[in-house]
């Protein structure tokens, strides 16, 4: 299967309230709120690690989820939030553009 | 508002976060608006470090809008070392300038930062009567060359139109430029005291025939005769609402580390240079005496016709001598808007009657002939 890497579009403006992200996009001002599970994905998404390891490492470990399931539902959510371009999703892993490397807080 | 961004703000005033908060990074300006509250002398601006260190601080106390402002944003050589680092920090950064000094150099830089918005002061379209709100001839110019550049970026500008008697004739010719540069537009009657306490700036505002003129202005307000309705009796929840988001979920910082509920409001309430930016937010009793004020707590405006859609402001009404009181201004946008003066215009007509005092005349010599004023 091939790996998919994920990485924060530096151009979106983001907080994290009571553990879930508020992130406007950069593209059109639309504010989005992601869910503790989406909130997990965007802080993984640095770009060098894959979408199984962040699914592994940090889905699996703390929500009881089948992997195979996990890692489908993490891949969909990756795409949308791509759609919205609040992601970056590539077969490749991604460098990290600076200066604004997409620290988040 | 948007839906989701009420729910957002629900969630950050129950959750005691500062979401939005204005942070002035000088005073010093390259025009001198005959309207300004500001003394446009540097009195000790934050340092680049402090400033950065104060991001740092406003980002893990979860501040998610940050607006640049001054004073001219531009001024300060280290402007974009500051953006860049609010924007690493990712802020949703939104900018306040008079946008004199960007060129399409300036412009691009915005868009690589990605900054949300860039709001730029204009008063009409006429340089006429720009540059002399501005007192720099060539301003209005350089500002419309700056949004054209901004705007070729494909940046977000919203164009802020202060009304006054000055430039009242000329709103609808703003709104015409703006539609033209494919902007938004915004219009606001509002005149602010300088923040010494001198009310003199007071005198430009629009009288109250111009902002019944305003508010008459189906381009402007919608529906006139929703917007000028008289508000029906206020019902519980919104006697126990707060009057608006100045320290509940918004604060300003001045370029010298002071912090108050909102620039309009300048109540000190601590300063970043001695205490933490989320102590002075979490713990300061001034700001937890603003945090503490419901419409039910405002003597004056409790009892008053519009208390359920007034405008009020606390901040006008704090530099007015009480932040529990009324604020005139917006008395008078209430009575501009719908024909009925405030509890506060009425309570006033009363004083100013009883100090008139017409003593009978007495038939006597010596005897005084004519009323007096006690």
């Amino acid at each position: 299967m091939t790996k998919l890497y994920v990485a924060r579009n530096p151009r979106v403006a983001a907080r994290s309230l009571d553990g879930e992200m508020m992130i406007m996009s950069g593209r059109d001002s639309t504010l989005f709120t992601l869910n503790k599970t989406a909130t997990i994905l965007w802080q993984s998404a640095d770009g060098h690690t894959s979408l199984d390891e962040i699914v592994e490492q940090r889905i699996c470990s703390e929500f009881a989820v089948e992997p195979a399931m996990a890692l489908q539902d993490a891949e969909t959510l990756a795409r949308e939030l791509a759609s919205h371009e609040i992601l970056n999703i590539s077969e490749q892993p991604i460098a990290q553009k600076t200066p604004v490397d997409g620290e988040s807080r | 508002m948007s839906g989701l961004l009420e729910e957002v703000a629900a969630k950050a005033l129950r959750l005691n976060v500062p979401l939005n908060v204005q942070l002035d990074l000088t005073y010093r300006c390259n025009e001198r608006c005959v309207h300004c509250y500001l003394d446009h002398d540097d009195h000790g601006e934050m340092t680049t470090a402090e400033i950065k260190h104060l991001l740092e601080e406003m980002a893990d106390a979860g501040v998610f809008i940050l607006t640049l402002s001054g004073g001219e944003i531009f001024l300060r050589k280290d402007f974009f070392e500051i953006l860049e680092h609010a924007r690493r920090l990712m802020f949703c950064v939104k900018l306040k300038t008079n946008a004199v000094l960007i060129r399409e150099q300036e412009a691009a830089r915005l868009l690589d930062l990605g900054v949300e918005s860039v709001q730029i002061s204009i008063y009409s379209h006429r340089p006429q009567v720009h540059d002399a709100i501005t007192l720099v001839p060539g301003s209005l110019k350089r500002s419309l060359d700056a949004i054209r550049f901004l705007k070729s970026q494909g940046l977000k500008v919203i164009i802020a139109n202060v009304l006054m008697t000055e430039n009242m004739s000329d709103y609808t010719g703003v709104r015409a430029l703006a539609t033209e540069l494919g902007v938004e537009c915004t219009l606001d009657p509002t005149v602010t005291p300088m923040m010494d306490g001198n009310r003199s700036t007071l005198n430009l505002g629009v009288d109250q025939n111009q902002l019944r003129q305003v508010f008459r202005d189906a381009s402007l307000v919608g529906d006139v005769d929703e917007f000028c309705a008289i508000p029906a009796e206020p019902g519980e929840s919104e006697l126990e609402a707060t009057p608006c988001s100045a320290g509940h979920t918004a604060c300003y910082v001045s370029p010298y580390g002071e912090v108050f509920p909102c620039v309009q409001f300048p109540f000190p309430t601590g300063n970043v240079r001695r205490q933490r930016f989320v102590d002075i937010w979490r713990h300061s009793d001034q700001m937890n005496e603003v945090r503490s004020i419901r419409v039910k707590d405002l003597a004056t405006c409790t009892s008053c016709t519009h208390v359920s859609n007034c405008t009020r402001c606390p901040g006008l009404a704090y530099m007015e001598g009480n932040m529990r009181g009324p604020s005139s201004q917006d008395c008078e946008k209430s009575f501009a808007r719908t024909g009925v003066p405030s509890a506060n215009m009425l309570a006033k007509k009363r004083v100013a009657a009883n100090l008139v005092q017409i003593r009978a005349i007495s038939a006597s010599p010596g005897a005084p002939v004519s009323g007096a004023i006690a």
